[in-house]
């Protein structure tokens, strides 16, 4: 079991014969993702990397019955792709791309919300159920298959906690890059939901970092739902007030969205924090007594 | 990018949102005509820069004769001004803001940003105005009033309404609150805002409501479709070196410490500092470069990073996911030769080729430790900086 996605999942990809998608393609079906075609407009009935191209993801949905999309077109393109994808069928968008407008996102957000589709993203490394599918830009071969979830909203910090408990035996059920926008298409609070539900979920990483109040919000939520032992890391202790520290969303503004804050309000929801990321394999062996 | 209050100002005229009658001027010349054109016999002179706490800093100020708009426009223009808001240095002046004066019954706040928790554009009026909002909201937060923008149908009318009665304003006033609240709403879409604050929106003795302050900021991601407010941009009330460093597409900022840190990645460029400073250590700066770290890319981000003469040691983490360590290893070498690294250079490399990599580190003759892991790399680095504080 997993989350989101498995072998069976059908994906196509929107910016499909750009670079990025080209690229990122070809590692997705060396991993063996089921990609099934890509959407690039004004090149439908063409071939690229072995692979149907259509025009619109409507005719791609109807050839191939793919359910999830992985997006690479531009920035100011995204509004409208993630918006097809959603008119079209698509159950699951998955939104590589950085630099999407906020008031864009906004729209967007409300719109895949009231259509009932999943949105992970944007500026996000995508989502990975270990040799079973992959959905994105991470290394595949770092992953191994296993037994915890792990959500994070930076992408080398999610390579990080793989890399430990790839180290540590333990494996990865799945692992899903929310992203590092101020407003993304799924929250933490969502996919613990997810890492709750999934059997092969034993034990839950958390990534969070400076910026908005997901990470307290997602505690109360692990406080009242969450029976499964989740460890959890907050980047940005020394990031100085007022200032964006790379992501759109790493903020602190106002004088909210502190590392202390975030670390306070996980610790009071029985959450186990780690000072530092090269911690997170040993906090997990100590929580889990695997 | 943030607005001067001048061009906030602008933005609210073309808005139809009522503004004094203004003139940003360069010179003490411009700024004693631009008072006569006005006309009237009192006006309000305010340094123009990004950041708040003019007042209190002596950058704006009441007058009521030509030689007081000299005098002051010879004292701020071509200086620093320095707020509660800016660092030691201050922000420079280049503009002078001259309008008319406006007599104040009451200071009213109205704001509007996005709100990531609620996924909205908010509203938040205040009767609390003039003072700083986030002491009214943690102090007294039911004297914060709040409206949520539905992104699929936007602003409306009676949301104004209810935010003007709460407002405690009356008769004409309530129009004039919900034309400029419309107004506001439909600015902060059109232009891709990421804030906006009147602080103060008055009542005049009249009894009409006026903006009085304008402070504006953009979302940094919607400039390309934005020409009006790219135009706008004032880069010498922007850090020089963070500015340079965006041009290499590398985001940079400077801290206070003595352990310069280049990383691949904004959230580990950050737990990378952050267990510099676990292990005893003051991170310089932050640093991410980005997906593709190329030779070039790195050799910009060290001089960046060089740049800073507090700079004792560099810490390079890099998990090479995609990219192979060893070609990183290798930019790392030609990089630190170009430049001429001075001071230590520990470097961390995990994922694809890492071993290969370090061993070319290790055979390159340079002044570079490679370490074995992440918390050997802040040791070796808070060590080789001068230990720990």
């Amino acid at each position: 079991m997993s989350v989101l996605i498995n072998k069976d999942t059908k994906v196509i990809c929107q910016g499909f014969t750009g670079a990025q998608g080209t690229f990122h393609s070809e590692q997705a079906i060396d991993y063996g993702t089921k990609m099934v075609g890509g959407v690039s407009p004004g090149k439908g009935g063409t071939q690229h990397l072995g692979l149907p191209v259509f025009n619109t993801v409507r005719e791609a949905v109807k050839a191939t019955g793919a359910t999830a999309s992985v997006i690479y077109v531009p920035a100011a393109f995204c509004k409208d792709a993630i918006i097809e994808a959603a008119d079209s069928g698509i159950e699951l968008v998955v939104c590589i791309t950085e630099g999407i407008p906020t008031l864009d996102m906004l729209e967007v957000k409300e719109y895949v919300d009231r259509k009932g589709v999943v949105m992970i993203g944007p500026n996000c490394p995508g989502v990975i159920t270990p040799g079973e599918c992959k959905i994105g830009i991470m290394p595949g071969h770092i992953h191994k298959p296993g037994k915890v979830g792990i959500i994070s909203r930076s992408g080398t910090l999610t390579y990080e906690a793989v890399k430990q408990t790839t180290d540590y035996g333990y494996g990865q059920s799945s692992c899903v890059g929310i992203g590092g926008d101020p407003i993304p298409g799924s929250s933490f609070i969502d996919m613990l939901a997810l890492f709750e539900k999934d059997p092969a979920t034993e034990a839950i990483v958390m990534i969070g970092e400076i910026g908005g109040t997901a990470e307290e919000e997602a505690a109360a939520y692990i406080k009242d739902h969450v029976t499964k032992p989740v460890v959890s890391y907050i980047a940005g202790v020394t990031a100085p007030a007022g200032k964006r520290m790379g992501h759109a969303g790493a903020i602190i503004a106002g004088g909210k969205g502190t590392a202390e804050d975030k670390f306070k309000a996980l610790q009071d929801a029985g959450v186990k924090t780690v000072r530092s990321l090269a911690d997170i394999g040993k906090a997990l062996e100590e929580v889990t007594g695997w | 990018m943030n607005l001067h209050e001048y061009q906030g100002k602008q933005l609210f005229a073309e808005y139809g949102l009522p503004v004094s009658e203004g003139i940003a001027c360069d010179t003490a010349e411009e700024a004693v005509a631009a008072a006569d054109k006005i006309g009237g016999t009192r006006w309000v002179v305010k340094a123009q820069v990004h950041a708040g706490g003019r007042g209190k800093a002596g950058g704006v100020k009441l007058v009521d004769n030509k030689d007081a708009i000299r005098d002051f426009a010879n004292q701020w223009l071509g200086k620093q001004l320095v707020t509660f808001q800016t660092d030691e240095k201050g922000q420079p002046v280049s503009k002078i803001l001259v309008e008319t004066l406006t007599d104040i019954d009451q200071e009213l706040y109205l704001g509007a940003v996005v709100d990531r928790a609620s996924r909205r554009v908010v509203f938040m009026a205040s009767t609390e105005g003039g003072v700083e909002i986030e002491k009214v909201a943690e102090e007294t937060p039911e004297k914060i009033i709040k409206a949520e923008i539905d992104p699929m149908v936007g602003a409306q009318p009676y949301q104004g309404r209810e935010l003007a009665f709460a407002l405690g304003l009356k008769g004409d006033q309530i129009k004039q609150f919900v034309k400029i609240f419309l107004g506001l709403s439909q600015l902060f879409h059109d232009k891709d805002l990421a804030l906006i604050e009147i602080n103060p929106l008055v009542v005049t003795s009249e009894g009409n409501l006026h903006c009085l302050d304008a402070k504006l900021g953009a979302d940094g991601n919607a400039l390309y479709r934005q020409k009006q407010l790219e135009a706008m941009r004032d880069p010498s009330q922007e850090d020089e070196r963070e500015a340079h460093a965006a041009r290499f597409e590398l985001n940079y900022v400077a801290l206070e410490g003595n352990i310069g840190c280049m990383v691949n990645g904004a959230g580990l460029a950050m737990g990378t500092m952050d267990i510099i400073k676990l292990h005893g250590g003051q991170p310089a700066n932050f640093l991410d470069v980005g997906g593709g770290a190329t030779k070039e890319r790195v050799a910009e981000a060290f001089k960046i990073i060089l740049s800073d003469d507090s700079v004792k040691a560099v810490l390079v983490n890099i998990f090479g996911g995609i990219v192979r360590c060893d070609m990183i290893a290798e930019g790392i070498i030609g990089a630190v030769e170009e430049v001429g690294v001075k001071v230590p250079v520990v470097v961390r490399l995990e994922g694809n080729n890492a071993e290969l990599g370090t061993k070319k580190l290790a055979e390159s003759g340079l002044n570079i430790i490679a370490a074995s892991s992440l918390t050997d790399a802040a040791e070796q680095v808070v060590a080789a900086a001068g230990g720990a504080q």
